[in-house]
Protein backbone atom coordinates (compact mmCIF):
# COMPACT_ATOMS: atom_id res chain seq x y z
CA UNK A 1 0.00 0.00 0.00
CA UNK A 2 1.39 3.33 -0.96
CA UNK A 3 0.99 5.53 2.10
CA UNK A 4 2.10 8.57 0.24
CA UNK A 5 -0.51 8.00 -2.43
CA UNK A 6 -3.23 7.72 0.17
CA UNK A 7 -2.21 10.90 1.97
CA UNK A 8 -1.98 12.87 -1.24
CA UNK A 9 -5.34 11.51 -2.34
CA UNK A 10 -6.88 12.59 0.93
CA UNK A 11 -5.37 16.04 0.65
CA UNK A 12 -6.56 16.65 -2.89
CA UNK A 13 -9.88 15.03 -2.15
CA UNK A 14 -10.55 17.37 0.74
CA UNK A 15 -9.51 20.39 -1.24
CA UNK A 16 -11.25 19.62 -4.48
CA UNK A 17 -14.52 18.53 -2.96
CA UNK A 18 -14.36 21.51 -0.65
CA UNK A 19 -18.09 22.10 -0.64
CA UNK A 20 -18.77 18.58 0.47
CA UNK A 21 -16.01 18.68 3.03
CA UNK A 22 -17.41 21.87 4.51
CA UNK A 23 -20.87 20.36 4.55
CA UNK A 24 -19.64 17.43 6.60
CA UNK A 25 -17.69 19.69 8.95
CA UNK A 26 -20.67 21.93 9.58
CA UNK A 27 -23.09 19.08 10.03
CA UNK A 28 -20.83 17.36 12.52
CA UNK A 29 -20.10 20.64 14.31
CA UNK A 30 -23.75 21.49 14.80
CA UNK A 31 -24.79 17.99 15.76
CA UNK A 32 -21.96 17.58 18.22
CA UNK A 33 -22.52 21.05 19.67
CA UNK A 34 -26.12 20.17 20.40
CA UNK A 35 -25.09 16.87 21.85
CA UNK A 36 -22.47 18.59 23.97
CA UNK A 37 -25.04 21.08 25.22
CA UNK A 38 -27.33 18.26 26.20
CA UNK A 39 -24.51 16.59 28.09
CA UNK A 40 -23.61 19.88 29.72
CA UNK A 41 -27.16 20.26 30.92
CA UNK A 42 -27.01 16.88 32.51
CA UNK A 43 -23.69 17.71 34.14
CA UNK A 44 -25.13 20.99 35.40
CA UNK A 45 -28.06 19.19 36.96
CA UNK A 46 -25.68 16.75 38.56
CA UNK A 47 -23.59 19.59 39.98
CA UNK A 48 -26.60 21.32 41.44
CA UNK A 49 -27.78 18.12 42.96
CA UNK A 50 -24.40 17.70 44.56
CA UNK A 51 -24.50 21.22 45.91
CA UNK A 52 -27.87 20.78 47.53
CA UNK A 53 -27.00 17.38 48.82
CA UNK A 54 -24.31 18.94 50.93
CA UNK A 55 -26.79 21.32 52.44
CA UNK A 56 -29.38 18.83 53.50
CA UNK A 57 -29.57 18.36 57.19
CA UNK A 58 -32.01 16.87 59.57
CA UNK A 59 -32.41 18.88 62.70
CA UNK A 60 -33.62 17.09 65.79
CA UNK A 61 -34.72 19.68 68.32
CA UNK A 62 -34.75 18.60 71.95
CA UNK A 63 -37.21 19.86 74.51
CA UNK A 64 -36.21 22.86 76.55
CA UNK A 65 -37.73 23.83 79.87
CA UNK A 66 -40.36 26.08 78.33
CA UNK A 67 -41.76 23.64 75.79
CA UNK A 68 -45.12 22.20 76.53
CA UNK A 69 -47.38 19.88 74.65
CA UNK A 70 -47.47 16.14 74.45
CA UNK A 71 -43.96 15.78 73.20
CA UNK A 72 -42.28 17.57 76.03
CA UNK A 73 -44.51 16.72 78.92
CA UNK A 74 -41.44 16.05 80.99
CA UNK A 75 -39.87 19.44 80.54
CA UNK A 76 -36.17 19.87 79.84
CA UNK A 77 -34.59 16.95 78.11
CA UNK A 78 -32.46 14.74 80.32
CA UNK A 79 -28.96 13.56 79.71
CA UNK A 80 -30.17 10.01 79.28
CA UNK A 81 -32.70 10.98 76.68
CA UNK A 82 -30.07 12.92 74.80
CA UNK A 83 -27.73 9.99 74.97
CA UNK A 84 -30.41 7.69 73.62
CA UNK A 85 -31.22 9.97 70.72
CA UNK A 86 -27.55 10.31 69.91
CA UNK A 87 -27.12 6.58 69.99
CA UNK A 88 -30.09 5.97 67.69
CA UNK A 89 -28.76 8.51 65.29
CA UNK A 90 -25.19 7.30 65.13
CA UNK A 91 -26.32 3.72 64.77
CA UNK A 92 -28.62 4.45 61.86
CA UNK A 93 -27.16 3.24 58.54
CA UNK A 94 -28.29 6.29 56.57
CA UNK A 95 -26.58 8.75 58.88
CA UNK A 96 -23.28 10.24 57.80
CA UNK A 97 -22.42 12.58 60.68
CA UNK A 98 -24.09 13.80 63.82
CA UNK A 99 -23.29 17.16 65.31
CA UNK A 100 -24.65 18.45 68.59
CA UNK A 101 -25.54 22.09 69.07
CA UNK A 102 -26.13 23.23 72.61
CA UNK A 103 -28.15 26.25 73.68
CA UNK A 104 -25.19 28.62 73.79
CA UNK A 105 -24.20 27.72 70.26
CA UNK A 106 -27.80 28.02 69.14
CA UNK A 107 -27.88 31.46 70.68
CA UNK A 108 -24.77 32.51 68.77
CA UNK A 109 -26.31 31.36 65.48
CA UNK A 110 -29.52 33.13 66.37
CA UNK A 111 -27.68 36.40 66.95
CA UNK A 112 -25.95 36.05 63.56
CA UNK A 113 -29.20 35.70 61.73
CA UNK A 114 -31.43 38.17 63.48
CA UNK A 115 -31.14 41.81 64.46
CA UNK A 116 -29.60 42.68 67.80
CA UNK A 117 -32.68 43.93 69.61
CA UNK A 118 -34.57 40.70 68.87
CA UNK A 119 -31.59 38.69 69.97
CA UNK A 120 -31.38 40.68 73.17
CA UNK A 121 -34.89 39.72 74.14
CA UNK A 122 -34.10 36.05 73.92
CA UNK A 123 -32.03 34.10 76.35
CA UNK A 124 -30.10 30.97 75.48
CA UNK A 125 -32.30 28.75 77.60
CA UNK A 126 -35.27 29.68 75.46
CA UNK A 127 -33.61 28.09 72.48
CA UNK A 128 -33.40 24.41 71.91
CA UNK A 129 -30.54 22.02 71.84
CA UNK A 130 -30.38 20.11 68.63
CA UNK A 131 -28.66 17.31 66.82
CA UNK A 132 -27.67 18.26 63.31
CA UNK A 133 -27.61 15.13 61.18
CA UNK A 134 -26.04 14.81 57.78
CA UNK A 135 -27.19 11.94 55.64
CA UNK A 136 -25.42 9.68 53.22
CA UNK A 137 -28.27 9.89 50.73
CA UNK A 138 -30.28 13.04 51.34
CA UNK A 139 -33.25 11.64 49.50
CA UNK A 140 -33.68 8.92 52.05
CA UNK A 141 -34.42 10.97 55.09
CA UNK A 142 -37.68 9.37 56.07
CA UNK A 143 -36.10 6.43 57.81
CA UNK A 144 -34.02 8.62 60.09
CA UNK A 145 -36.91 10.95 60.84
CA UNK A 146 -39.21 8.18 61.90
CA UNK A 147 -36.45 6.61 63.98
CA UNK A 148 -36.10 9.62 66.27
CA UNK A 149 -39.42 11.42 66.02
CA UNK A 150 -41.12 9.36 68.71
CA UNK A 151 -38.26 9.26 71.18
CA UNK A 152 -38.73 10.93 74.58
CA UNK A 153 -37.25 14.38 74.82
CA UNK A 154 -37.54 15.08 71.14
CA UNK A 155 -39.50 18.23 70.54
CA UNK A 156 -39.50 18.35 66.79
CA UNK A 157 -37.72 16.92 63.83
CA UNK A 158 -37.21 19.22 60.94
CA UNK A 159 -36.28 17.50 57.78
CA UNK A 160 -36.30 20.40 55.38
CA UNK A 161 -38.56 18.24 53.32
CA UNK A 162 -40.91 20.96 52.27
CA UNK A 163 -38.08 23.03 50.98
CA UNK A 164 -35.93 20.47 49.32
CA UNK A 165 -38.21 17.85 47.92
CA UNK A 166 -39.47 20.11 45.15
CA UNK A 167 -35.90 21.06 44.33
CA UNK A 168 -34.78 17.46 44.04
CA UNK A 169 -37.80 16.63 41.97
CA UNK A 170 -37.07 19.49 39.62
CA UNK A 171 -33.43 18.57 39.31
CA UNK A 172 -34.21 14.95 38.60
CA UNK A 173 -36.65 15.98 35.94
CA UNK A 174 -34.09 18.24 34.35
CA UNK A 175 -31.59 15.40 34.33
CA UNK A 176 -34.00 13.03 32.69
CA UNK A 177 -34.96 15.70 30.23
CA UNK A 178 -31.32 16.30 29.40
CA UNK A 179 -30.68 12.61 28.86
CA UNK A 180 -33.68 12.27 26.57
CA UNK A 181 -32.70 15.40 24.68
CA UNK A 182 -29.13 14.20 24.29
CA UNK A 183 -30.26 10.80 23.05
CA UNK A 184 -32.64 12.37 20.55
CA UNK A 185 -29.90 14.68 19.36
CA UNK A 186 -27.59 11.75 18.93
CA UNK A 187 -30.09 10.02 16.66
CA UNK A 188 -30.60 13.25 14.75
CA UNK A 189 -26.85 13.64 14.42
CA UNK A 190 -26.47 10.15 13.00
CA UNK A 191 -29.15 10.80 10.41
CA UNK A 192 -27.78 14.19 9.43
CA UNK A 193 -24.20 13.04 9.13
CA UNK A 194 -25.15 9.93 7.19
CA UNK A 195 -27.18 12.02 4.81
CA UNK A 196 -24.43 14.52 4.18
CA UNK A 197 -21.90 11.79 3.58
CA UNK A 198 -24.27 9.97 1.29
CA UNK A 199 -24.39 13.14 -0.79
CA UNK A 200 -20.61 13.24 -0.84
CA UNK A 201 -20.42 9.62 -1.97
CA UNK A 202 -22.98 10.28 -4.68
CA UNK A 203 -21.06 13.24 -6.01
CA UNK A 204 -18.02 11.01 -6.36
CA UNK A 205 -19.73 8.12 -8.08
CA UNK A 206 -18.08 8.93 -11.38
CA UNK A 207 -14.63 8.79 -9.89
CA UNK A 208 -15.53 5.66 -8.00
CA UNK A 209 -16.73 4.05 -11.22
CA UNK A 210 -13.54 4.87 -13.05
CA UNK A 211 -11.45 3.59 -10.18
CA UNK A 212 -13.31 0.31 -10.32
CA UNK A 213 -12.83 0.11 -14.07
CA UNK A 214 -9.12 0.57 -13.81
CA UNK A 215 -8.93 -2.27 -11.34
CA UNK A 216 -8.57 -0.51 -8.00
CA UNK A 217 -9.48 -2.78 -5.11
CA UNK A 218 -12.42 -1.74 -2.95
CA UNK A 219 -10.07 -0.99 -0.09
CA UNK A 220 -8.07 1.44 -2.18
CA UNK A 221 -11.22 3.21 -3.24
CA UNK A 222 -12.80 3.36 0.19
CA UNK A 223 -9.86 4.24 2.36
CA UNK A 224 -9.27 7.80 1.16
CA UNK A 225 -12.98 8.53 1.36
CA UNK A 226 -13.33 7.12 4.85
CA UNK A 227 -10.29 9.02 6.05
CA UNK A 228 -11.51 12.23 4.43
CA UNK A 229 -14.82 11.83 6.21
CA UNK A 230 -13.06 11.07 9.49
CA UNK A 231 -10.86 14.14 9.21
CA UNK A 232 -13.80 16.36 8.35
CA UNK A 233 -15.67 14.83 11.28
CA UNK A 234 -12.76 15.53 13.57
CA UNK A 235 -12.59 19.15 12.52
CA UNK A 236 -16.33 19.49 13.02
CA UNK A 237 -16.10 17.92 16.47
CA UNK A 238 -13.26 20.25 17.44
CA UNK A 239 -15.41 23.19 16.39
CA UNK A 240 -18.22 21.75 18.51
CA UNK A 241 -15.87 21.48 21.51
CA UNK A 242 -14.98 25.11 20.99
CA UNK A 243 -18.68 25.94 20.90
CA UNK A 244 -19.32 24.11 24.16
CA UNK A 245 -16.40 25.91 25.79
CA UNK A 246 -17.80 29.21 24.61
CA UNK A 247 -21.18 28.41 26.11
CA UNK A 248 -19.42 27.73 29.38
CA UNK A 249 -17.56 31.02 29.27
CA UNK A 250 -20.20 33.35 27.93
CA UNK A 251 -23.43 31.85 29.06
CA UNK A 252 -22.49 30.37 32.40
CA UNK A 253 -19.43 32.12 33.74
CA UNK A 254 -20.42 35.56 32.56
CA UNK A 255 -24.14 35.19 32.10
CA UNK A 256 -25.86 33.03 34.67
CA UNK A 257 -23.40 32.72 37.52
CA UNK A 258 -23.07 36.41 38.45
CA UNK A 259 -26.87 36.75 38.56
CA UNK A 260 -27.26 33.81 40.86
CA UNK A 261 -24.42 34.42 43.17
CA UNK A 262 -25.89 32.59 46.11
CA UNK A 263 -25.66 29.34 44.20
CA UNK A 264 -22.14 28.12 43.81
CA UNK A 265 -23.17 25.08 41.87
CA UNK A 266 -22.27 25.76 38.32
CA UNK A 267 -20.72 23.16 36.08
CA UNK A 268 -16.99 23.57 36.07
CA UNK A 269 -14.17 23.04 33.58
CA UNK A 270 -13.45 19.46 34.62
CA UNK A 271 -16.96 18.44 33.63
CA UNK A 272 -16.73 20.32 30.35
CA UNK A 273 -13.38 18.76 29.55
CA UNK A 274 -14.81 15.35 30.31
CA UNK A 275 -17.53 15.88 27.70
CA UNK A 276 -15.12 16.83 24.91
CA UNK A 277 -13.51 13.43 24.23
CA UNK A 278 -16.98 11.97 23.75
CA UNK A 279 -17.80 14.59 21.15
CA UNK A 280 -14.54 13.97 19.31
CA UNK A 281 -14.95 10.22 19.28
CA UNK A 282 -18.60 10.44 18.28
CA UNK A 283 -17.89 12.89 15.47
CA UNK A 284 -15.06 10.87 13.97
CA UNK A 285 -16.75 7.50 14.37
CA UNK A 286 -20.07 8.54 12.94
CA UNK A 287 -18.43 10.14 9.91
CA UNK A 288 -16.11 7.22 9.22
CA UNK A 289 -18.76 4.56 9.65
CA UNK A 290 -21.24 6.49 7.51
CA UNK A 291 -18.56 6.88 4.82
CA UNK A 292 -17.84 3.16 4.83
CA UNK A 293 -21.44 2.14 4.41
CA UNK A 294 -22.54 4.78 1.94
CA UNK A 295 -19.71 4.23 -0.51
CA UNK A 296 -20.33 0.51 -0.59
CA UNK A 297 -23.40 1.12 -2.68
CA UNK A 298 -21.23 2.20 -5.56
CA UNK A 299 -18.72 -0.57 -5.10
CA UNK A 300 -20.84 -3.60 -5.71
CA UNK A 301 -18.98 -5.66 -8.24
CA UNK B 1 -8.11 -15.19 -24.68
CA UNK B 2 -11.85 -14.53 -24.59
CA UNK B 3 -14.20 -17.43 -24.86
CA UNK B 4 -17.98 -17.37 -24.67
CA UNK B 5 -19.84 -20.67 -24.45
CA UNK B 6 -23.61 -20.49 -24.92
CA UNK B 7 -23.81 -17.23 -23.08
CA UNK B 8 -27.23 -15.73 -22.54
CA UNK B 9 -27.84 -12.46 -20.75
CA UNK B 10 -31.31 -11.37 -19.79
CA UNK B 11 -31.68 -8.07 -17.97
CA UNK B 12 -34.29 -8.07 -15.20
CA UNK B 13 -36.82 -5.69 -16.74
CA UNK B 14 -36.64 -6.86 -20.30
CA UNK B 15 -38.42 -9.49 -22.33
CA UNK B 16 -35.78 -10.00 -24.98
CA UNK B 17 -32.35 -11.31 -24.12
CA UNK B 18 -29.50 -8.85 -24.60
CA UNK B 19 -27.36 -11.79 -25.67
CA UNK B 20 -28.80 -15.04 -26.84
CA UNK B 21 -26.83 -18.25 -26.71
CA UNK B 22 -23.63 -16.63 -27.89
CA UNK B 23 -20.63 -18.82 -28.58
CA UNK B 24 -17.42 -17.35 -29.90
CA UNK B 25 -13.72 -17.26 -29.24
CA UNK B 26 -11.18 -14.48 -29.61
CA UNK B 27 -7.58 -15.61 -29.81
CA UNK B 28 -4.61 -13.87 -28.33
CA UNK B 29 -3.35 -11.00 -30.47
CA UNK B 30 -6.44 -10.73 -32.61
CA UNK B 31 -8.11 -7.48 -33.60
CA UNK B 32 -11.87 -7.90 -33.62
CA UNK B 33 -14.61 -5.45 -34.60
CA UNK B 34 -17.94 -5.95 -32.92
CA UNK B 35 -20.64 -4.41 -35.07
CA UNK B 36 -24.39 -4.26 -35.06
CA UNK B 37 -27.24 -1.81 -34.55
CA UNK B 38 -27.93 -0.19 -31.20
CA UNK B 39 -29.22 -2.66 -28.67
CA UNK B 40 -27.64 -5.61 -30.43
CA UNK B 41 -25.62 -6.54 -27.39
CA UNK B 42 -22.21 -5.07 -28.12
CA UNK B 43 -21.90 -3.17 -24.87
CA UNK B 44 -23.33 -6.10 -22.96
CA UNK B 45 -20.63 -8.30 -24.41
CA UNK B 46 -17.91 -5.95 -23.21
CA UNK B 47 -19.47 -5.63 -19.77
CA UNK B 48 -19.59 -9.38 -19.43
CA UNK B 49 -15.90 -9.64 -20.25
CA UNK B 50 -15.14 -7.15 -17.46
CA UNK B 51 -17.48 -8.98 -15.12
CA UNK B 52 -19.51 -5.86 -14.64
CA UNK B 53 -22.47 -8.05 -15.42
CA UNK B 54 -23.00 -11.72 -14.90
CA UNK B 55 -24.41 -13.98 -17.59
CA UNK B 56 -27.81 -15.48 -17.00
CA UNK B 57 -26.43 -18.73 -18.36
CA UNK B 58 -23.35 -20.00 -20.14
CA UNK B 59 -19.66 -19.85 -19.43
CA UNK B 60 -17.15 -17.08 -20.00
CA UNK B 61 -13.41 -17.51 -19.93
CA UNK B 62 -11.10 -14.53 -20.00
CA UNK B 63 -7.33 -14.96 -20.10
CA UNK B 64 -7.82 -18.56 -19.11
CA UNK B 65 -9.94 -17.79 -16.06
CA UNK B 66 -13.50 -18.97 -15.69
CA UNK B 67 -15.33 -15.82 -14.65
CA UNK B 68 -18.01 -17.78 -12.90
CA UNK B 69 -15.47 -19.18 -10.47
CA UNK B 70 -13.67 -15.91 -9.95
CA UNK B 71 -14.35 -14.56 -6.48
CA UNK B 72 -15.45 -10.96 -6.09
CA UNK B 73 -12.31 -9.72 -4.46
CA UNK B 74 -10.24 -11.02 -7.33
CA UNK B 75 -12.18 -9.08 -9.94
CA UNK B 76 -10.04 -5.93 -9.59
CA UNK B 77 -7.04 -8.05 -10.47
CA UNK B 78 -8.79 -9.22 -13.64
CA UNK B 79 -9.61 -5.67 -14.62
CA UNK B 80 -6.02 -4.60 -14.29
CA UNK B 81 -5.16 -6.94 -17.13
CA UNK B 82 -7.87 -5.44 -19.30
CA UNK B 83 -7.61 -1.90 -20.63
CA UNK B 84 -10.83 -0.05 -21.47
CA UNK B 85 -11.61 2.89 -23.70
CA UNK B 86 -15.06 4.42 -23.88
CA UNK B 87 -16.98 6.76 -26.08
CA UNK B 88 -17.14 9.38 -23.33
CA UNK B 89 -13.45 9.09 -22.48
CA UNK B 90 -14.06 8.61 -18.75
CA UNK B 91 -11.16 10.62 -17.50
CA UNK B 92 -10.95 11.87 -13.94
CA UNK B 93 -11.80 15.55 -14.36
CA UNK B 94 -9.67 16.88 -11.54
CA UNK B 95 -6.47 15.16 -12.55
CA UNK B 96 -3.97 16.17 -15.21
CA UNK B 97 -3.08 14.03 -18.22
CA UNK B 98 -0.09 12.64 -16.37
CA UNK B 99 -2.09 11.94 -13.22
CA UNK B 100 -4.92 10.28 -15.12
CA UNK B 101 -2.53 7.83 -16.72
CA UNK B 102 -0.46 7.40 -13.59
CA UNK B 103 -3.65 6.54 -11.74
CA UNK B 104 -3.84 3.18 -13.45
CA UNK B 105 -0.40 2.38 -12.08
CA UNK B 106 -0.95 3.87 -8.66
CA UNK B 107 -3.94 1.72 -7.86
CA UNK B 108 -1.88 -1.40 -8.35
CA UNK B 109 0.84 -0.10 -6.13
CA UNK B 110 3.59 0.66 -8.60
CA UNK B 111 6.43 2.73 -7.23
CA UNK B 112 6.92 6.38 -8.08
CA UNK B 113 10.03 5.48 -10.00
CA UNK B 114 8.15 3.05 -12.19
CA UNK B 115 5.38 5.57 -12.73
CA UNK B 116 7.79 8.28 -13.78
CA UNK B 117 9.37 5.85 -16.18
CA UNK B 118 6.29 4.29 -17.75
CA UNK B 119 3.91 7.22 -17.99
CA UNK B 120 6.06 9.57 -20.06
CA UNK B 121 6.83 6.72 -22.44
CA UNK B 122 3.18 6.01 -23.10
CA UNK B 123 2.40 9.72 -23.39
CA UNK B 124 4.93 9.90 -26.21
CA UNK B 125 3.43 6.78 -27.72
CA UNK B 126 0.01 8.34 -28.06
CA UNK B 127 1.42 11.60 -29.29
CA UNK B 128 0.62 13.88 -26.37
CA UNK B 129 4.15 14.91 -25.56
CA UNK B 130 4.20 18.32 -23.87
CA UNK B 131 0.62 18.16 -22.60
CA UNK B 132 1.21 16.20 -19.42
CA UNK B 133 -0.02 18.97 -17.13
CA UNK B 134 -3.24 19.79 -18.91
CA UNK B 135 -6.58 19.01 -17.36
CA UNK B 136 -9.16 17.09 -19.43
CA UNK B 137 -11.30 20.14 -20.05
CA UNK B 138 -8.29 21.80 -21.62
CA UNK B 139 -7.99 19.07 -24.23
CA UNK B 140 -9.81 18.39 -27.46
CA UNK B 141 -11.92 15.26 -27.81
CA UNK B 142 -9.25 13.47 -29.77
CA UNK B 143 -6.62 14.34 -27.20
CA UNK B 144 -8.83 13.15 -24.35
CA UNK B 145 -9.35 9.86 -26.07
CA UNK B 146 -5.61 9.52 -26.53
CA UNK B 147 -5.23 9.97 -22.80
CA UNK B 148 -7.81 7.25 -22.28
CA UNK B 149 -5.95 4.96 -24.63
CA UNK B 150 -2.70 5.73 -22.86
CA UNK B 151 -4.28 4.92 -19.53
CA UNK B 152 -5.68 1.69 -20.91
CA UNK B 153 -2.33 0.66 -22.32
CA UNK B 154 0.19 1.83 -19.71
CA UNK B 155 -0.16 -1.38 -17.76
CA UNK B 156 0.52 -3.53 -20.85
CA UNK B 157 -2.82 -5.31 -20.55
CA UNK B 158 -3.62 -8.59 -22.22
CA UNK B 159 -6.83 -7.27 -23.70
CA UNK B 160 -7.96 -3.82 -24.76
CA UNK B 161 -11.70 -3.31 -24.96
CA UNK B 162 -13.02 -0.28 -26.79
CA UNK B 163 -16.69 0.68 -26.70
CA UNK B 164 -17.37 3.11 -29.58
CA UNK B 165 -14.09 4.93 -29.04
CA UNK B 166 -14.57 7.13 -32.09
CA UNK B 167 -18.21 7.88 -31.37
CA UNK B 168 -17.54 11.46 -30.26
CA UNK B 169 -14.75 12.20 -32.71
CA UNK B 170 -14.58 13.61 -36.21
CA UNK B 171 -13.39 11.33 -39.05
CA UNK B 172 -9.85 12.64 -39.19
CA UNK B 173 -9.30 12.29 -35.48
CA UNK B 174 -10.90 8.87 -35.55
CA UNK B 175 -8.32 7.69 -38.00
CA UNK B 176 -5.61 8.82 -35.63
CA UNK B 177 -7.12 6.80 -32.80
CA UNK B 178 -7.48 3.74 -34.97
CA UNK B 179 -3.85 3.93 -35.97
CA UNK B 180 -3.02 3.98 -32.30
CA UNK B 181 -5.13 0.94 -31.58
CA UNK B 182 -3.59 -0.84 -34.52
CA UNK B 183 -0.11 -0.13 -33.18
CA UNK B 184 -1.12 -1.42 -29.79
CA UNK B 185 -2.51 -4.53 -31.37
CA UNK B 186 0.78 -5.14 -33.13
CA UNK B 187 2.57 -5.28 -29.79
CA UNK B 188 0.52 -8.38 -29.04
CA UNK B 189 -2.46 -6.92 -27.22
CA UNK B 190 -5.79 -8.48 -28.09
CA UNK B 191 -8.19 -5.72 -29.17
CA UNK B 192 -11.98 -5.96 -29.23
CA UNK B 193 -13.73 -2.86 -30.48
CA UNK B 194 -17.45 -2.25 -30.62
CA UNK B 195 -18.33 0.31 -33.23
CA UNK B 196 -20.85 1.94 -35.53
CA UNK B 197 -18.17 3.46 -37.69
CA UNK B 198 -18.58 1.88 -41.06
CA UNK B 199 -15.67 3.50 -42.82
CA UNK B 200 -13.16 2.42 -40.23
CA UNK B 201 -14.29 -1.17 -40.30
CA UNK B 202 -14.18 -1.22 -44.08
CA UNK B 203 -10.72 0.31 -44.10
CA UNK B 204 -9.01 -1.92 -41.64
CA UNK B 205 -10.29 -5.28 -42.81
CA UNK B 206 -10.03 -7.08 -39.53
CA UNK B 207 -12.18 -9.87 -38.15
CA UNK B 208 -15.77 -8.69 -37.94
CA UNK B 209 -18.32 -10.17 -35.57
CA UNK B 210 -21.83 -8.96 -36.17
CA UNK B 211 -24.59 -9.12 -33.57
CA UNK B 212 -28.28 -8.51 -34.14
CA UNK B 213 -30.65 -8.40 -31.18
CA UNK B 214 -28.32 -10.56 -29.16
CA UNK B 215 -27.71 -13.16 -31.83
CA UNK B 216 -24.45 -13.81 -33.61
CA UNK B 217 -25.21 -13.35 -37.30
CA UNK B 218 -21.79 -13.05 -38.88
CA UNK B 219 -18.19 -13.86 -38.06
CA UNK B 220 -15.87 -12.95 -40.88
CA UNK B 221 -12.07 -12.91 -40.95
CA UNK B 222 -11.34 -9.91 -43.08
CA UNK B 223 -14.74 -8.40 -43.03
CA UNK B 224 -16.54 -5.22 -43.92
CA UNK B 225 -19.23 -3.42 -42.04
CA UNK B 226 -22.31 -4.06 -44.17
CA UNK B 227 -25.28 -5.72 -42.48
CA UNK B 228 -25.84 -9.32 -43.32
CA UNK B 229 -28.92 -9.93 -45.37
Amino acid sequence: MRLQYIFSEIGTGLRRNLTMTLAVIITVAISMAFLGTGMMLRAQAETMKGYWYDKVQISVFMCNEYDRGERCADGLVTGEQKAEVEQVLTAHPEVQTVHFENQEQAYEHFKEQFADDIADSITPDQLQESFRVELKDPERFEGVVSAVAGLPGVHQVQDQREVLEPIFRAINRVQWGAVIVAATLLVAAVLLITNTIRLAAFSRRRETGIMRLVGASNFYIQLPFILEAAIAGLIGAVVACGGVAMIKVFFIDRGMAPSFRFIDAWVGWPEILAIMPWLLVAGVLMSAVAAFFTLRRYLRV
Amino acid sequence: MIRFDNVTKLYPNQNNAALHDLTLEVEKGEFVFLVGPSGSGKSTFLRLVLKEERPTSGRIRVAGKDLHRLSNWKVPQLRRRIGTVFQDFRLLPNKTVFENIAFALQVIGKSRRQIHRDVPAVIELVGLGGKEDRLPDQLSGGEQQRVAVARAFVNRPLILLADEPTGNLDPATSVGIMKLLDRINRTGTTVVMATHDQSIVDQMRKRVIELDQGHLVRDQSRGVYGYAR
